[in-house]
């Protein structure tokens, strides 16, 4: 008898679980009028620590914050520069102070008024030693702030920053009136943050998700969708089955899924649209300049040569990538339209290594000089794309005769053991970087102390020189011109070899409306505000709440 | 019996502070420190900034000198603060003046790693009993044969497959049970027969896979217990007397043969805070594992040395409550004349 209950009891359960979810019923290919309302929920692989910006430095944090808090600035679709608190800026004729001028009746979501004391305010918890934030630099070298009236900041820089503006584009306001006179590295503001920008914090639910809702109160007007949720779902292949079973709107794929699995699923294909951006940052082999033979530029040139670069692309990110030949995003005014990637060549690869004294003496397949074998170790750290890289280098080096081993880290150990010391030959990684197109740190000779970020110890006066120069001009055209012949001297001298520079790749429910395809330089979340979801399309098990 | 119990509960401080230490410098020989982690490799973030986090954190000085200062807080209880999450509360909540309480960590993800052990461990035991007295009964015959291939294929197989092909078929093929997380999005607004549903729908996968491996040791382990027992004399004489045969094996044979099998599941207290990071990150439960090793890749040393002291300090209290145990049933061991 017992037994009948238990069963009884399971298929109970069992039905109840199969109602309530699935399609709504309504075609989603069919056009809808944009309109306000409904749930957006992603996916995040990391949930943040905190929600104060400035503190809270890793991508999750950074990701909600930015749907909290306004900065003076921000990139527009193309991203050039344009006002977000601000209303317009001002340069100095001596281009050392800029001059902000606040839009009129800001407010925060609590509905106290946004001025430039709010902004004067974050200026020095950023600046301040107290303060635990990794990134003051930028702002210290501000020597002075003010605010002439409630509308107006003024900041004065001791010699012309042309990185400023970009900097003050990535510097979230917070209030005042909440912050003033508390410890900003363990205040509860963290956790329940008071903001400008479309949306405010509703609830955040450790471990499992933050749901945003609508902020009536939001500087740049209200956005359409009502409520966005981000669910902490750590493993890829968690998140993309919740995508199929239609329990998240977006999450971002890897090449495999995008080119391959998503393609070969018609029921998938039905009811998810992919998208295409590209990313900030490229993936490169650098060379320790400080160990022979590195700091011979044959010898660099001769590997760039010898490394196909679309092989790269087809085989780790299925053809989701761009060979790339200056540091700079692909699309934006820094890049210099003449220079080209170095091409697939190792008749001209074995040729500059001849020249460079390297040959094949002791007949064992590897070259040689002074009867040392051209062998080096290529060092990377736990990222399936920069291995697979890495082994693909590995055969195009070993056919001209270049011996290869690869050695895998964990980041931290990767970082503290053979970065900061220097002691490395070869190393696949990849820099993600600010829209500015200001390097000094990570190309200047002065930036090669342990901890910073020239480990290869690149050295070229006249690199140092344009880089120096790019700083001081503010003149947008004039500076294009400064980073474009940084980028061709950098291309020839070869201190690393640019592999390419992968694609983001959100895929996002088709019931997400209003999305830019194919995406505009900034990705396709510049417009996110305007994004919508019909009703129809609308999940109803929430939408009923 | 007092003087016993005093004297090994003494001898527990220095064990733990030898622990910690140990633990404390092994944690220090991996290179790097938070501030190589968090925001090691941004061009926006200078050297010196770093190095000012450094002498917030006390990261600068002698590992000694560091861990002086943790055994000092530690005098008072204190854990600490985590580095990484904004100086979240590592082991218990605070109150901060203005009444904001902000949890910590150990104390949210102990108790739902807790939660999943427990029920794993229950059907481990309430699975293996009748499959080891199958097995000991039919041993040698089909049932038995089946038995030992189903456990073991069980054991064998990759936990995380099995979990991602369950979700696959429960969750998106038929969507009977969720996919990942504790929670349904609408959970607070259901009544409370209703949550408790969504609870065991959203647990019942993670605890058959947790179960599956460990079902494997203790169905032998009862098996054997049986096998042991039932050839033993007064199981005869049992039989002898003319009892029923179902009487003979569940009230004689297996109430003893489970003995042993208490002596495992006790050692096993312990290991219960542990918990699988593959197995939490796949299904996005925020428990022990996954704290422990997001600490350790970030280097969060305060929140690794909470986990590490804590379950030292639940391990040796296990072993005290089993000496104690032993020293009750037997005098030699507590005058001290056996080990």
């Amino acid at each position: 008898m017992p037994r009948i209950i238990c069963i009884g009891i399971l298929f109970t359960l069992l039905s109840a679980c199969g109602n309530g979810r699935g399609l709504p019923q309504a075609d989603l290919d069919a056009a809808y009028p944009a309109e306000s309302g409904g749930v957006m929920i992603d996916a995040m692989s990391g949930e943040p620590s905190g929600l104060i910006p400035m503190i809270a430095g890793e991508s999750a944090a950074s990701a909600i914050a930015s749907r909290i808090f306004n900065s003076l600035l921000k990139y527009d679709r193309n991203l050039e520069l344009e006002g977000e608190l601000a209303q317009s800026w001002e340069i100095s004729k001596d281009q050392k102070t800029i001059t902000f001028r606040l839009k009129p009746e800001l407010k925060w979501a609590d509905g106290t008024p946004l001025t430039s004391a709010d902004v004067l305010f974050t200026w020095q918890l950023v600046t301040d030693d107290k303060t635990r934030t990794p990134y003051g630099a930028d702002y210290k070298l501000a020597i002075k702030a003010e605010t002439p009236d409630a509308l107006t900041f003024r900041v004065s820089y001791a010699q012309p920053y042309a990185p400023a503006l970009d900097s003050w584009s990535g510097l979230q306001i917070l209030p005042k009136h909440l912050l003033e006179g508390q410890d900003i590295n363990t205040t509860a503001f963290a956790r329940k943050p008071v903001g400008s920008h479309y949306y405010q914090l509703e609830e955040w639910k450790e471990g499992e998700r933050i749901s945003l809702v609508r902020n009536p109160n939001a500087t740049q007007g209200p956005p359409r969708i009502d409520r966005l949720v981000s669910r902490f779902i750590p493993d890829p292949a968690s998140q993309f089955l919740e995508l199929m079973a239609d329990n998240i709107d977006v999450m971002n794929l890897n090449p495999v899924q995008y080119a391959r699995i998503v393609p070969a699923r018609p029921e998938m294909n039905k009811k998810i649209a992919l998208y295409k951006e590209l990313g900030n940052g490229y993936t490169y082999l650098g060379f320790n300049l400080k160990h022979k033979p590195f700091d011979d530029v044959r010898v660099r040139q001769a590997i760039n040569y010898a490394i196909d670069k679309q092989e790269l692309i087809d085989g780790v990110l299925l053809g989701l990538g761009e060979p790339v030949a200056s540091p700079y995003k692909p699309g934006t005014r820094w890049v210099n339209p003449q220079l080209e990637p170095y091409p697939y060549d190792p008749a001209t690869a074995r040729q500059l290594l001849r020249e460079a004294g390297f040959e094949d003496h002791d007949g064992d397949g590897i070259l040689d000089r002074d009867g040392k074998p051209l062998a080096f170790e290529i060092l990377t750290n736990q990222n399936k794309q920069r291995e697979m890289s890495a082994v693909l280098i590995q055969r195009r080096l070993k056919e001209i005769g270049i011996d290869v081993k690869i050695r895998v880290l964990e980041w931290a150990s990767f970082l503290g053991r053979y970065i900061k010391t220097g002691d490395f030959d070869v190393v696949v990684l990849g820099w993600s970087l600010s829209l500015d197109p200001d390097q000094y740190s990570i190309w200047h000779s002065s930036q090669t102390k342990p901890g910073q970020f020239n480990f290869i110890n690149y050295n070229n006066p006249q690199v140092d020189r344009l880089l120096e120069k790019g700083r001081l001009e503010l003149n947008p055209d004039k500076r294009m011109k400064i980073y474009h012949e940084f980028s061709r001297i950098l291309l020839a001298d070869s201190p690393i070899v640019y592999l390419y520079e992968g694609y983001g790749l959100p895929a996002i429910h088709k019931r997400v409306r209003g999305i830019d395809n194919p995406a505009p330089p900034a990705g396709i979340g510049y417009n996110s505000q305007d994004w919508y979801i019909p009703t129809p399309l609308r999940r109803a098990e929430i939408s009923a709440q | 019996m007092t003087r016993y119990l005093l004297k090994r509960l003494f001898w527990m401080v220095p064990l733990l502070v030898g622990i910690s230490l140990v633990s404390f410098l092994i944690m220090h020989l991996a290179p790097g420190d938070i501030t190589t982690t968090e925001a090691g490799f941004n061009p926006k973030a200078s050297e010196e900034s770093r190095q000012k986090l450094r002498q917030l954190y006390h990261l600068d000085e002698p590992v000694l000198v560091q861990y002086g200062y943790w055994l000092k807080r530690m005098a008072t209880l204190d854990f600490g603060t985590s580095f990484a999450t904004h100086q979240r509360p590592v082991f218990l909540e605070k109150k901060d003046e203005q009444g904001n309480v902000s949890k910590g960590l150990i104390q949210e993800a102990l108790p739902v790693t807790l939660l999943i052990n427990v029920l794993s461990l229950g059907l481990i035991v309430v699975a293996a009993l009748p499959l080891g007295v199958a097995s000991a009964l039919y041993q040698n015959r089909p049932p038995d044969r089946a038995i030992t291939v189903f456990v073991f294929v069980g054991f064998a197989v990759p936990g995380f497959w099995l979990a991602l092909m369950l979700m696959y078929w429960l969750g998106v093929v038929n969507s009977w049970l969720p996919i990942s997380g504790l929670h349904s999005l609408n959970y607070e607004k259901m009544g409370l027969l209703a949550q408790w549903v969504d609870s065991a729908k959203h647990l019942a996968i993670p605890v058959f896979i947790s179960a599956l491996g460990g079902l494997a040791g203790i169905s032998l382990f009862v098996k054997n217990g049986m096998l042991d027992v039932l050839h033993q004399d007064y199981i005869t004489t049992a039989r002898a007397k003319g009892l029923p045969e179902n009487i003979v094996v569940y009230r004689h044979a297996l109430r003893n043969a489970m003995l042993p099998l208490i002596t495992l599941l006790g050692l096993s207290i312990p290991g219960l805070i542990g918990g699988s990071v593959i197995a939490e990150s796949l299904f996005a439960i925020p428990g022990m594992g996954k704290l422990f090793y997001d600490a350790v890749m970030m280097r969060d040393f305060p929140v690794i040395m909470g986990i590490l002291t804590i379950g030292a300090a639940l391990t040796l209290i296990g072993n005290l409550l089993a000496d104690i145990a032993y020293a009750w049933a037997d005098p030699r061991v507590r005058r001290g004349v056996l080990h």
